[in-house]
């Protein structure tokens, strides 16, 4: 909407306003990270950081003896899950998009489904398959059922279709290109952008997972972040501070990726449901 | 690596090329997807728990249904989940809608920067800020119960103009009567960036010819909004409050961590995707808990085909 007759830092005011409302919690979060008990809980509560980091992280090792495994198994299945779908979704993108196949309408219209089943509904019955293939407590319960998302496959194909045109692909066939060629020299460097998205969705989502860990991870050691997090509700008196500094360093690397990397997520992600 | 490949590659016939690069989606999803789903919905229907073997499953009927459908708790999980669905999703649309279109008359360069800020919550892990809302939710000295205090004592003139709205006595953010609007805030704050992303996309794909010939023709800000942005924007509100309605039905991270796992006291706070958790891996039920899967997505599919309903009924 464009014309408008009032002041030109109003409407920045006002929605900076929000801003602060929404990224509060997060300050909070920081601050409390460096406060003891007392001072998180103190009348008017603290804004600006304390001194007590270093012994809110030793009672959060104190509770959660295992919490530098926690979050390495984090990484290690974020990075699996990640690197599975950037190479999985891009050959099922490649062969929905470049290729004519006997059933590719069918099983196009298959891949969407799945995205309209509920989590929930697989919940119960993918634990006792895990359970059956003996991976309780394994990384692989978790990176293996989620190596190749419906909506990964979906972008790729979308991707491919735009970026990669069809008359370059048929001369380099005739140019004696093999089809694995075709996919290594000449998708593959074309659909980077899209990959580096990919990448970051996945990355995000599998590092925030929870629901799907709970039911499969059992041993504090083979816990993932959200996890380990989750154990410090459970017994006694909730330590904040270290609650808060444990938050924190679950929160970071997503922050962090925001700052760096915002327009490839958020512009693209906008364009996928602008269609 | 790549030799070797090359090798198997024409080897293959090239006709069955397209059909090994979609071998792995589908191998997933027969095994972790379609195989237990299709489980899920036998076991539904017979009595089993972890104890017994598979085969020696005893058919039931719709016994495991009839149970859920005359237990109490059933109907309070599905009274919550519905409750926080409305009135955790109804404002986000309220706020994001506006937001977007006052969004959307900034420079791409302060919008963008801005807009950040609004997205942050939507891809942080809900379990941990949700421990950091814990935190802020505390009765004694959390911040919220501060700022809610800080109101009730505001004097302007020797009076206090918002003591009838804010009590004096510390709020109990946890219990019974509160909790679920505690989780209602907490799911509020973390899905309205995702709304207002849906939105100012949709935004972007509108003429701008349209609003220049409102324009024109003398329509404000306000007039523009009614009679070009809304309706150019009918079918992605429709989407979007429907994704909102899937999204919520499903509610499990917040609530679970917000009551510590527990459904709050009274289970108040004890969502469907709760209930269905809590008769899994605390009772051992899989049986029941798988059938309540399948209702719940009956559920699901209700409310969204009468949402089309209603939808084309205002159309037509």
């Amino acid at each position: 909407m464009h014309h408008s007759s009032s002041p030109h830092w109003l409407l920045p005011g006002i929605i900076g306003l929000g801003a602060i409302l929404m990224v509060l919690p997060f300050w909070f979060m920081l601050v409390f990270a460096t406060h003891d008990e007392a001072h998180i809980f103190a009348v008017p509560p603290p804004l600006w950081f304390g001194d007590q980091l270093g012994e809110n992280i030793s009672q959060l090792l104190n509770r959660l003896p295992y919490f530098w495994h926690n979050l390495s198994n984090s990484f290690y299945i974020a990075i699996m899950t990640t690197g599975l779908n950037l190479l999985f979704c891009s050959l099922a993108g490649c062969a929905f998009a470049l290729y004519q196949f006997k059933g590719k309408k069918w099983l196009f219209n298959l891949v969407l489904g799945t995205m309209l089943l509920p989590g929930f509904l697989n919940m119960i019955p993918n634990a006792l398959m895990i359970a059956m293939f003996g991976w309780i407590n394994e990384p692989k319960a978790l990176y293996i059922p989620a190596a190749c998302g419906a909506f990964g496959v979906f972008l790729m194909r979308q991707y491919i279709e735009q970026a990669v045109p069809y008359e370059v692909i048929e001369a380099a066939r005739l140019d004696g290109c093999s089809e694995w060629g075709l996919y290594r020299y000449m998708v593959l460097p074309l659909i980077r952008p899209a990959l580096f998205t990919l990448a970051l969705l996945t990355f995000i989502a599998s590092w925030n997972n929870f629901m799907a860990p709970l039911v499969v991870l059992r041993d504090m050691e083979s816990y993932t972040l959200p996890l380990a997090l989750r154990a410090l509700q459970g017994v006694g008196v909730v330590p904040w501070g270290a609650v808060c500094a444990g938050a924190a360093i679950a929160v970071m690397p997503l922050i962090i990726l925001l700052i760096f990397t915002s327009h490839q997520l958020i512009d693209r992600l906008s364009q996928g449901y602008s269609k | 690596m790549h030799r070797a490949w090359k090798k198997y590659t024409t080897i293959i016939n090239k006709r069955w090329i397209p059909y090994l690069y979609l071998s792995p989606f589908f191998i997933i999803f027969v095994v972790f997807g379609l195989y237990p789903i299709l489980f899920s919905a036998w076991i539904s229907l017979h009595d089993w728990d972890l104890s017994t073997s598979p085969w020696d499953m005893e058919w039931q009927g719709l016994a495991n249904y009839e149970y859920i459908l005359t237990d109490e708790w059933f109907y309070r999980a599905l009274y919550t989940t519905l409750w926080l669905a409305i009135v955790a999703g109804v404002p986000q649309h309220l706020i994001a809608l506006p937001l977007a279109t006052l969004l959307f008359r900034l420079s791409n360069r302060t919008r963008h920067f801005l807009f950040c800020f609004y997205f942050l919550p939507f891809i942080t892990s809900s379990v941990a800020i949700s421990l950091v809302f814990s935190s802020l939710f505390s009765r004694d000295f959390g911040v919220l119960n501060q700022v809610v205090s800080g109101l009730h004592d505001w004097v302007v003139f020797d009076i206090q103009p918002l003591a009838w709205l804010f009590p004096e006595q510390a709020i109990d953010w946890q219990d019974s009567s509160h909790i679920r609007w505690t989780i209602a805030m907490v799911v509020f704050w973390r899905y309205v960036g995702w709304n207002t992303l849906l939105y100012l996309s949709a935004m972007k794909t509108i003429p701008e010819e349209l609003f220049d010939a409102a324009y024109l023709e003398g329509a404000g800000f306000w007039q523009q909004l009614r009679h070009v942005t809304l309706p150019m924007l009918r079918p992605m509100i429709l989407l979007a409050l429907t994704l909102s309605l899937i999204g919520n039905m499903q509610l499990f991270e917040e609530p679970f961590i917000l009551t510590a796992g527990t459904g709050g006291s009274g289970q108040a706070g004890q969502t469907m995707a709760m209930y269905l958790y809590a008769t899994a891996f605390a009772e051992g039920d899989f049986a029941t808990a798988s059938a309540i899967a399948w209702l719940l997505f009956v559920i699901l599919l209700a409310l969204c085909s009468l949402g089309r309903r209603i939808n084309q009924k205002n159309n037509g």
